[in-house]
């Protein structure tokens, strides 16, 4: 449904993106990851239509985004990072208006603003000024516009920014509705996000895309070993032997506990997850169980480590100048 | 059509909000006391023709309301888009760039006709008790619709170089007072110079209509100027491929 080949943009000296490639087919969730700045959004403006790139081609919907652009974008419904609707319209009137603007005659406008409403659960706001709307109100209009004209891609640059835990949820929710019916391209920096509602991820950091996978091959190409981290209050030495004792744990490096109390970082074979053993051990010992949790990896861990593996790494040493002089 | 859209948009912009009916309400205001005091400067001193004694003067100071209000009208026009970041949307509808300057041309053009319209209330009533030649009033109005669709244009390509709607007004201003005062340094200038500046000024232009005179040239000069505005605010959208969008 998306064809991305070797995108390129340059805004003057400064390079936004390089060589980035993808297809997305169609049906399917695909989530773009990487920290601000890396690129997702000039990426994800590129397949909307919004500019050109400097080099490279994509295609929506069979549609060159430039060649034949006005057909590209008509199968693209797009949700921008800046929520930004008229706000001296009513929720009606504008997804009216973004209907008619999508090339459906007006009565047909009317009738699937009301079904964008009814999607995103604006029916009691339809008629206030979005003006007097909530930040989570605007995004969900946003989304309504984004789905209205029925456009076969949505491309949603970071939908679940600024929302509380419960209008994230929802978000969430709505778009997991979309699957198979629509192609979908997600923007985020939230690594959990893109586990909860992705086939596929595209990580991209610096302008360049890292890596290309499903949620949980990447996982499993990140983490592999899991790790739990444990405080104990109890003797040291044996504490270190009954845990390096349970099944499955490969490591346990001491760190820094609070309150007198012994902290480890226990690490164990991959998919293994030791912590009942763990508690368990403890337990049969009597030492004081003070905190078990698993050791997730952050979205700064992951990219350390894709960066780490990446040729991208040669590239920083040439930004240090002091090297040279030394 | 999709201009269309976007012009009756912006026109239920333009009426939904207060700021428009000050500017109608001044608009009325400004030109309704021009055309009482420039009467009764004809009753006392106007010698024979309506057409200099009255008209031209009403039509030349009408110009100078166009001119304060018709920035502000425009001001908002892309900067707004701009600001509220609603012209990266509009970018990923199928429109072409084209149709979105026609329609906020059309929009900002019709809400100046309605801002024209009542102003004939004066010279019908003059009408009324003191029938006279129609003809030179046409020309002016036509004059006035013209030099108004100039400043339009002006104005709704310096509203796409900015976001920020003052400076969008301010510079509006300066290239339209600029064009004013162009043929005022007639000492100054040599003559070859002084016959270009006098064909592009506008309100060079304009003074022909204020006469009840309409020259094809004049006509033309303003479609030309219109059409140049409008086509460097296209391009203006176009920089949004090396400039980015904010």
């Amino acid at each position: 449904m998306i064809v991305a080949e070797k995108l390129t943009k340059r805004f003057g000296l400064f390079t936004a993106i390089e060589d980035v490639s993808f297809e997305v087919a169609a049906g399917e969730i695909v989530g773009f990851l990487g920290p601000n700045g890396a690129g997702k959004t000039t990426t994800m403006r590129i397949v909307a239509g919004v500019f050109p790139p400097s080099e490279g081609h994509v295609t929506v919907a069979g549609y060159d985004v430039v060649a034949d652009s006005l057909r590209a974008r008509a199968a693209v419904g797009y949700f921008p990072e800046r929520v930004s609707v008229y706000l001296d319209m009513t929720v009606e009137q504008y997804l009216t208006y973004v209907g008619e603007m999508k090339g459906l005659a007006r009565a047909a406008a009317r009738r699937q603003a009301g079904e964008a409403m009814a999607s995103c659960s604006l029916e009691l706001v339809s008629s206030r000024l979005i003006g007097t709307l909530s930040k989570g109100f605007r995004q969900r209009v946003g989304i309504a516009q984004a789905l209205t004209g029925s456009p076969r891609v949505l491309i949603l640059d970071e939908p679940t920014a600024g929302l509380d835990p419960e209008q994230v949820a929802d978000m969430r929710a709505l778009i997991r509705s979309l699957q198979h019916q629509r192609t979908v391209i997600l923007s985020t920096h939230i690594l959990s996000e893109v586990e909860a509602t992705c086939d596929r991820v595209i990580i991209i950091h610096r302008g360049r895309v890292l890596a290309l996978d499903t949620p949980a091959n990447l996982n499993r190409r990140l983490r592999p070993t899991s790790q739990v981290h444990i405080e104990v209050r109890g003797p040291a030495v044996e504490v270190t032997r009954a845990l390096r004792a349970v099944p499955g744990v490969v490591a346990v490096e001491p760190c820094d506990g609070a309150d007198g109390a012994l902290a480890f970082i226990v690490s164990s074979v991959p998919d293994g997850d030791p912590r009942e053993a763990l508690a368990g051990t403890i337990a049969k010992h009597g030492w004081g169980l003070r905190e078990l949790r698993p050791e997730t990896l952050t979205l700064e861990q992951i990219f350390l480590s894709l960066v780490g593996t990446e040729p991208v790494a040669a590239e920083t040493s040439d930004e240090i100048p002091g090297h040279l002089s030394a | 059509m999709k201009f269309l859209v976007i012009c009756r948009r912006e026109l239920h912009s333009y009426f939904g909000s207060f700021i428009a009916y000050i500017l109608l309400a001044m608009f009325l205001l400004l030109s309704g006391y021009f055309f009482y005091s420039d009467l009764i400067f004809f009753v006392l001193f106007g010698g024979f023709t309506l057409a200099t004694g009255l008209w031209q003067f009403l039509f030349i100071d009408m110009r100078l309301v166009a001119l304060l209000v018709l920035p502000l009208v425009t001001m908002r026009l892309l900067a707004e888009e701009k600001k509220l970041g609603t012209m990266e949307l509009l970018w990923t509808y199928p429109v072409r760039d084209g149709e979105i300057v026609l329609g906020k041309f059309l929009a900002a053009w019709l809400f100046y006709v309605a801002m024209l319209l009542p102003t004939a209330v004066g010279p019908l009533a003059f009408y009324f008790y003191y029938p006279f030649d129609v003809a030179p009033v046409l020309a002016g109005y036509l004059g006035l619709l013209l030099i108004g669709s100039a400043f339009i244009a002006c104005g709704l390509f310096v509203s796409s170089l900015t976001e920020n709607q003052v400076v969008s007004a301010m510079v509006t201003y300066g290239i339209l007072v600029l064009f004013w005062f162009l043929t005022w340094n007639e000492e100054a200038a040599a003559h070859e110079v002084m016959q270009i500046l006098l064909g592009v000024s506008l309100f060079d232009r304009f003074f022909n209509f204020t006469r009840g005179v309409i020259d094809t040239k004049d006509v033309a000069f303003f479609v030309m100027f219109v059409t140049f505005f409008l086509f460097l605010t296209w391009q203006s959208l176009a920089t949004r491929t090396w400039r980015g969008v904010r």
